[in-house]
């Protein structure tokens, strides 16, 4: 009997065989906390009454959320970050490098194969190079940091099988939206995503984190891509025997499948205040805005800027709105910096911040207020989560978001 | 079968965890700090008003978003009894389990209950609700054995030789 | 008897042939600028205070949000829609995020004569380009947008004269802290400080604007310079405005003091915390440990203090525990900055660029420094508790000095930090 890429994951790093709901112990390679937690997991960690982290090599602390710092507590945060790094003779910190989830991939902290947990939901991101990754609370992260060991259940796993070429205006968001449209915020709860077909293997890694990134707003614990040669280089790695072997086998068992042919995708958005309320744009044109954000560990990579800076080049954003742009790592910055795709956005009246979690994670970076609408990249539009209750957000792909800051209200981008 | 009636409050489907508590508040130094705003983009009245010994009844999906801790520890802080729902994300359960916050999957008690009501839990055993009955699943071994122990940390300072913290 | 420059301009905008100092005259006003520091109080008096409320004349009005951009929360969310709905309503100019407003206010509007009326402390900037700018609260705006007008007080004007040119390593941010720390911080209370003398004349106006900007840290109503060809050429590369009056002092002008500084001998100061006219030698400070350190800024936010900065982190990465935050003054110098590489130098030393705004200066919302923590800043001001927790410290400096600050974790001069290499 075949198995599915997450059983190939979990028997690899155990040495058992295993299949879903089996409960199993992991071995963790590599963990990462990040400041919003960090007081939490080092309080716990010390509670639980250790002395030593299993390996230091293997914990990442990353500053994000609250970088630069906007309210006097957050500095509370980062001491404590650095008081905890010093004492357990921490290395991997990174103070303002950009949002946690692009600096674990992009600065060689994660592999294909690897069991990776972090202290946010959106640590399913690492699924796009085929690693198991998963968000868990501070306890738990304290937990491991002791023990170096996590229990867990092996989930099931729904197949999804993508074929054709998208359409020029559609990016990996649309196709994460709607496959969450599909599934409902809690259709994939405890479960994995696989995602298969020849629409994914041409996708870039980029768009493979974006969907990977979302995977957990249908409640999935995990998302994962099979390793391949764009895997390889993206890790600067030549893929082992092992990691060439991470991809679901035919005759694997999956409790459940969903093809989509990539034609039928078109720019949808997901509307306040529901991540699977999805909607195609064609259907909420002319709706004014106030503001667009173009950022976060879904949307803020160089190709995020790239899409946005084609769209914006030569073009000024509507008076009265703004445009936010909040890049996701230092790297992705310096890139953009260099390729002339920031010279374009800041031409166009974007208003460009320090890379890091920004308005996504509602603490600074653009809040509104009442009544006001934004059009965001990000994962959630939670009631609240970038304002008041009564803000609006929809959230869309690059493209359509960089569409709208021209016009000033809901607009479908032009393939 | 002793146990107190639990005055009821009751929530809609996908409770996430930024109206459970935003994240504008996290960094706030304490638990107890951020309990006032527990819920307040949903039901403002909601943390101010709660006893010790409610339940709060909710939809689908409770607790989906993000992985912060402090959702479950501020339900537990408010006196929260137990967060009944028809279902939970998977992130808040483990973190609840963690410490010590009685979860409670029921698929039909939220289309019935009204708010203000009271129902009995029984652990582990079944919920009564205006004269009925409602039986629930018990939890599996591993998650009995940590709210046993009294949540994880306890767990772990037995595994490193250390008394429990009451 | 003669005039001085401010003299001239007063006349002018209240159309008589002659003031003197101590004389009350109505002027008109030829711009007005406000920000969103205080125009949503403005408009609720506006709304709710005013039986007919009109705008005089909404072409001289300015709205800039610069103070806490992006929102960092509802509330001033909910003040900058107040002021956009505003704009919108009335035809106001409307500038958001696109820079600090003093800087905006440079490079878009103010020219030589000009009376300007702004809600901010720091409008005293534009005797840069000599025209005659001036800081008021919301009510005298208030009432300066309903009636186009307002009444002033003619100050006494005092003579600034600057002899020589500045040594090497040494600033017009050094040089006005000097100044400040010598004559105090209520050294030119209600008077204009006009600077003079060769030393004046070959300062760019981007130096000009550091002086003057800072003149309201000696109580000063504002600060001026005689326009010259440079403010010409600053004009016709900044839009091609007209100058409304090339005003000059007379040379029986009547000043109430004089001052003589000999720019060759300022060197590197700071302005300890918290007062921004306790001003030392940065020799003299001893070992100060930094947490932060802050370019930016109304002051020292331009294109030349960027080059200084990015000249000296060239190839250099800061300590890994210094969190140095660097906020170009506009989007126009963002962009220049862009194309002379600056801004690679610095997301590659390490520093964190934040999008043109007031930012640590403010302290409201980006880079905000925690308990007992110390800063060093380009910033307007050191005062207690300004960029954070009423336990931190500030102390200001040169772009230069801010600079191997952050590299060294401690204040130091560039020079000595050079040394240590």
């Amino acid at each position: 009997m075949g198995k599915t890429m997450i059983e190939k994951i979990i028997e690899y790093n155990t040495k058992i065989p295993v299949k879903a709901d089996d409960i199993v112990t992991v071995q963790v390679d590599r963990v990462m906390i990040h400041d919003i937690f960090i007081p939490f997991v080092a309080e716990k960690f010390e509670e639980m009454g250790f002395t030593n982290i299993w390996d230091t090599n293997k914990v990442v602390l990353i500053y994000d959320h609250l970088v630069p710092a906007s309210v006097t507590d957050d500095i509370r945060h980062l001491k404590i970050g650095d008081a905890f790094a010093t004492k357990y003779d921490l290395t991997n910190v990174h103070r303002s490098d950009g949002i946690c989830h692009q600096l674990m991939t992009e600065a060689g902290y994660v592999k294909p194969g690897h069991v990776v947990f972090g202290t946010d939901s959106h640590t399913t991101t690492y699924g796009s190079i085929g690693a198991f990754s998963s968000g868990i609370g501070y306890t738990e992260m304290a937990s491991i940091l002791g023990t170096g060991t996590m229990w867990m259940k092996v989930p099931k796993t729904i197949k999804i099988t993508i074929n054709g070429t998208l359409p020029k205006n559609v990016s990996s968001k649309d196709v994460i939206l709607r496959i969450i449209g599909d599934l409902g915020a809690d259709g994939a709860t405890y479960q994995a995503l696989e995602f298969h077909g020849d629409t994914i293997t041409n996708m870039s890694i980029a768009s493979r984190m974006t969907i990977a990134n979302m995977a957990v707003e249908a409640g999935a614990k995990c998302a994962l891509f099979a390793p391949d040669e764009k895997t390889a280089t993206y890790c600067n790695i030549v893929l082992n025997e092992q990691q060439k072997n991470l991809f679901g086998d035919e005759d694997a068992i999956y409790c459940k499948e969903m093809i989509y042919n990539a034609e039928s995708f078109v720019p949808v958005m997901a509307c306040p205040s529901q991540v699977d309320q999805i909607k195609p744009v064609k259907e909420l044109i002319d709706i004014p805005i106030d503001q667009v954000f173009i950022g976060s560990c879904t949307n803020g990579r160089l190709e995020d800027l790239e899409a946005a800076a084609t769209v914006l080049k030569d073009k000024t954003v509507s008076p009265y709105i703004k445009l936010i742009i909040t890049p996701a790592s230092r790297k992705v910055y310096e890139d953009a910096v260099k390729n002339g795709t920031m010279e374009i956005l800041a031409k166009a009246g974007a208003i460009i911040t320090h890379p890091g979690c920004g308005l996504c994670c509602g603490r600074t970076g653009g809040i509104l207020s009442d009544g006001e609408r934004v059009v965001a990249t990000n994962n959630r539009n939670f009631l609240g989560r970038m304002g008041t209750s009564k803000v609006e957000i929809y959230l869309a792909s690059p493209t359509v978001a960089a569409t709208c800051a021209i016009t000033g209200k809901i607009t479908f981008p032009e393939s | 079968m002793n146990e107190k009636p639990s005055t009821i409050w009751v929530l809609g489907d996908d409770i996430d965890t930024d109206i459970i508590i935003p994240t504008q508040y996290l960094a706030l130094p304490t638990i107890e700090a951020m309990k006032p705003y527990a819920f307040s983009p949903l039901r403002e009245d909601l943390a101010s008003n709660v006893q010790e010994g409610d339940v709060l009844v909710a939809g689908k999906n409770f607790g989906c978003g993000s992985s912060r801790e402090q959702a479950p520890e501020i339900i537990k802080a408010l006196g929260i009894k137990a967060v009944i729902a028809k279902s939970f994300a998977r992130i808040f359960f483990r973190n609840a389990i963690n410490n010590g916050l009685l979860l409670i999957e029921h698929s039909d008690l939220h289309d019935v209950v009204k708010e203000g009501d009271s129902l009995t839990i029984e652990r582990n055993q079944s919920i009564s609700y205006n004269g009925m009955d409602y039986p629930i699943t018990p939890l599996p071994n591993n998650l009995l054995e940590i709210i046993e122990e009294g949540g994880l940390v306890n767990a772990m300072r037995k595994r490193n030789g250390r008394k429990p913290l009451t | 008897m003669g005039m001085t420059i401010a003299e001239k301009i007063i006349a002018r905008a209240s159309g008589v042939s002659s003031v003197k100092a101590g004389d009350i005259h109505t002027v008109s006003l030829d711009r007005i600028m406000t920000n969103d520091g205080t125009t949503h109080l403005t408009i609720d008096m506006f709304y709710n205070q005013l039986k007919n409320p009109t705008i005089a004349d909404p072409s001289k009005v300015v709205f800039i949000i610069d103070h806490n951009i992006p929102a960092d929360n509802p509330k001033t969310a909910a003040s900058h829609k107040k002021m956009r709905d505003f704009a919108r309503n009335y035809h106001i100019d409307f500038w958001e995020g696109k820079g600090v407003c003093h800087q905006l206010m440079m490079e878009h509007y103010v020219t030589p004569g000009e009376f300007i009326f702004g809600a901010d402390s720091h409008t005293c900037t534009y005797g840069a380009l000599g025209a005659f700018g001036t800081g008021v609260g919301c009510t005298d705006l208030l009432y300066a947008l309903v009636t186009g007008t307002s009444w002033v007080l003619v100050p006494e004007t005092i003579r600034f004269h600057l002899k020589g040119n500045l040594p090497k390593g040494v600033y017009p941010r050094d040089l006005m802290l000097t100044i400040i720390g010598e004559i105090g911080a209520n050294g030119a209370n209600y008077q204009v400080m006009e600077f003079t003398g060769e030393g004046a004349s070959n300062f760019s106006i981007n130096d000009r604007m550091v002086l003057c900007n800072l003149a309201v840290e000696a109580g000063a109503k504002t600060a001026i310079f005689e326009p010259d060809e440079k403010t010409i050429a600053y004009l016709n590369t900044h839009g091609n405005r007209i100058p409304k009056a090339m005003l000059k002092s007379d040379p029986d002008a009547h000043y109430v003091r004089e001052y003589t500084f000999d720019l060759s001998t300022i060197q590197p100061v700071v302005a300890r915390p918290d007062f921004v006219d306790d001003v030392i030698p940065v020799k003299e400070v001893g070992e100060v440990f930094i947490d932060e350190a802050f370019v930016g800024s109304c002051n020292n936010g331009r294109i030349d203090e960027l080059r200084v900065s990015a000249n000296l982190l060239k190839g250099k990465k800061i300590p890994e525990h210094m969190r140095f935050i660097i906020a170009p003054a506009s989007n126009q110098v963002y962009l220049q900055a862009l194309e002379e590489g600056l801004i690679d130098i610095f997301m590659e030393s390490g520093a964190m660029v934040v999008n043109s705004n007031c930012s640590v200066c403010w302290g409201g919302c980006q880079g905000v420094i925690g308990e007992n923590e110390v800063l060093i800043s380009t910033g307007t001001r050191n005062f207690k508790g300004r960029a954070g927790d009423p336990s931190s410290k500030i102390y200001l400096a040169s772009a230069e000095t801010v600079t191997a600050s952050a590299l060294a974790g401690k204040i130091i001069t560039a020079d000595d930090y050079k040394h240590t290499l």
